[in-house]
């Protein structure tokens, strides 16, 4: 009842009060120096497979700066591909060179072609008799996708996700924290209300939200955009859902730390920006492996991951549920910190 | 310290005695050595004070003396860092006997996005008020702070005494056995002042018990007892009267000049 009453009272001022959420850029200097990890590094060379290539070809392909290990048998290097471990693999078939590209990541997807292109041009050193065994024209196929996804497609889901995160943050935040500072927080706490109620009332409240805001980020990003989408709708929903959720217990934490608008604000480069980052929006394999760990400790990366899987990759429910109870173990972890920090206004 | 301080107000008047004090007649409000720090600055140092049900106990002193702390140590938002505070009969703090409290914060805490009637209806559900009693509640306490032509408003729109009597209608709503008022009639004009007092004695006359602090003199006058607040410390308990005597001052406000020395010196 009393839970009820303060979602319903959230629902009100957030009918009411229509404030643009505007983007505040505080982050350069965090953002710059996470784009130098980022960008830095060496850059890759994408991972091949090769079952039965002629030697060759191997030999040029390694020359040429490829990360190639040999498989014994194609179905071995299909389950590899399919865990995204590799980029491609490369096998013969009957004459011809035929390359199975992963696909979900157009640009490694495109290096990798690229790679095989270079490899397979005829070169005037070498013998013309065993390169003119096997024909010049390479068979493509993909794993994800059909080699039409672009970039978009690619980190599209992984906006998505962002989106959710980052508006139910500083929503929820903002409000918790107008809560605190206009004494109404305090007001609450002088009325028999549990504290478990005040942090449930919250999560009821901007739940709702949540759910048309999740809702509405999807319908538009797949449907007016035309998002590639290949996998269930409502996984894609739900796995948003549980990420508002993140944000939402994170951002009434976080607010209890804050004692302005403006500090809120602050957490973005620091809470929000780092997650980005991480959430697969940029591979991360040139990067420095010990902070590539950073990102078991972003939710945004657990979220991103499933929805990926589910839109690019079709995964099922089941496929996607270690990344899902990450991510209610995560809302649940800052639930009851909030209910600690709840404690600061009134110790019972 | 002024040897007046363990006085108990004698001024008790008819409507009182009538009142149902369930049997037990447990003081409404029990301090006994209460003090409250914020790190190593002491803001209530040791007070000890009964109020029984059914009185109107005024809080007396100057800005920054620790009244506001005081109220806040009675209804269990600030703990005591020593001794104990009993409310109603229970040691607070207690969740549950919030339910019988009515509490005017000192600054307004209303949500500003929502009308009159919504705040309300929202500390209605919180308080376990609902259906027709809750709609029967808040035209009732609307009439009182004379809001009802306003009650579509959003708290925005009001001027600082329209929020000041929401506050009010708050704090009355789910008809409270005590009530803790924060200056209750700071920005009210002296016409609705009249009946907002009109109204808390016909409250104390029904049994209600009242606590309210106040900077206005002859709101003091009006009250069964006053306590004298100075840097944490009470330094005065008693009726009006009775603190008129005992300085020999013409006044309360003079009064509360001569036992401010006597503390100073
Ligand atoms: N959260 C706090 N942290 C530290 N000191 C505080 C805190 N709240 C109040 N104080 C201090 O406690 C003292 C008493 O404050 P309080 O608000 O109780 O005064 P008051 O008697 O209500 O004053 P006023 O008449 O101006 O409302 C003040 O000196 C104030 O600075
Ligand atoms: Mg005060």
């Amino acid at each position: 009842m009393r839970i009820r009453a303060l979602a319903l009272r959230i629902l009100r001022q957030f009918g009411k009060d229509r404030r643009t959420l505007a983007l505040l850029f505080l982050a350069p200097l965090l953002v710059l120096t996470l784009m130098y990890f980022v960008f830095n590094g060496q850059s890759t060379a994408p991972k091949l497979a090769g079952v039965g290539l002629p030697e060759f070809l191997g030999a040029k392909l390694t020359a040429a700066g490829a990360d190639l290990v040999s498989y014994s048998s194609k179905d071995e290097a299909e389950a590899d591909l399919k865990e995204g471990k590799l980029s491609a693999i490369v096998f013969t078939e009957g004459n011809r060179i035929a390359v199975r590209l992963e696909g979900s990541d157009p640009a490694e997807a495109k290096s990798a072609l690229l790679l095989l292109q270079q490899a397979m041009q005829p070169d005037e050193s070498a013998e013309a008799t065993t390169s003119s065994a096997f024909s010049s024209q390479l068979l493509v196929s993909y794993e994800y996708g059909d080699g039409t996804l672009t970039s978009f497609d690619s980190f599209g889901p992984v906006l998505v996700g962002f989106f959710s995160f980052f508006f139910v943050f500083l929503l929820a935040g903002v409000a918790f924290l107008r809560e605190q500072t206009t004494g109404t927080l305090e007001r609450l706490m002088a009325t028999p209300i549990r504290r478990f109620e005040v942090a449930a009332g919250y999560l009821a409240g901007f739940g709702v939200f949540a759910i048309l805001q999740a809702t509405l980020i999807a319908t538009y990003s797949i449907h007016v955009l035309g998002l590639y989408m290949d996998g269930s709708f409502w996984l894609v929903l739900l796995t948003n859902l549980l990420l508002s959720l993140v944000a939402l217990t994170l951002g009434t934490l976080l607010s209890s730390f804050a004692g302005s608008e403006f500090q809120i604000i602050q957490f973005i480069p620091v809470v929000i920006v780092p997650q980005v980052f991480f959430s697969g929006l940029f591979n991360l394999d040139a990067m420095n492996p010990w902070l590539q760990k950073l990102s078991y400790v972003m939710p945004l990366y657990y979220g991103a991951d499933a929805l990926r899987s589910v839109m690019l990759r079709s995964a099922s429910f089941a496929g996607v549920l270690p990344d899902l109870s990450i991510l209610l173990g995560f809302s649940a972890l800052f639930f009851l910190l909030n209910l600690l920090a709840l404690g600061k206004q009134r110790a019972f | 310290m002024a040897d007046n301080e363990q006085q108990r107000g004698q001024a008790s008047n008819a409507a009182v005695d009538e009142a149902p004090v369930n049997g037990l007649k447990l003081p409404a409000i029990d301090l006994k050595g209460a003090s409250r720090s914020y790190g190593s600055r002491t803001i209530l140092k040791d007070l000890s004070l009964t109020v029984e049900r059914g009185e109107l106990f005024g809080l007396l002193g100057p800005s920054g003396s620790g009244k506001t702390t005081l109220i806040k140590l009675i209804t269990g938002l600030e703990a005591a860092s020593a001794g104990e505070a009993t409310l109603l009969g229970k040691r607070v703090p207690n969740r549950q006997v919030l339910a019988k409290v009515g509490y005017m914060a000192q600054a307004d805490a209303l949500y500003n996005e929502l009308t009159g009637t919504q705040n309300l209806e929202f500390f209605a559900a919180l308080y376990g008020l609902s259906g027709a009693r809750r709609q029967e509640r808040i035209e009732s306490v609307l009439a009182l702070v004379d809001l009802t032509e306003h009650r579509s408003k959003p708290v925005s729109a009001y001027s600082g005494g329209m929020k000041r009597r929401l506050s009010l209608a708050v704090a009355l709503l789910h008809e409270p056995e005590l009530l803790l008022l924060d200056e209750p009639t700071v920005g009210i004009d002296p016409a609705l002042r009249q009946s907002i007092w009109a109204e808390l004695l016909a409250l104390r006359g029904r049994g209600i018990t009242i606590v309210l602090t106040t900077h206005v003199m002859d709101e003091a006058d009006r009250c069964d007892r006053i306590g004298l607040i100075r840097d944490g410390r009470l330094i005065a308990i008693g009726s009006p009267d009775e603190l008129r005597t005992a300085t020999g001052a013409a006044t309360i406000e003079e009064a509360f000049i001569v036992l401010g020395r006597g503390t100073e010196a």
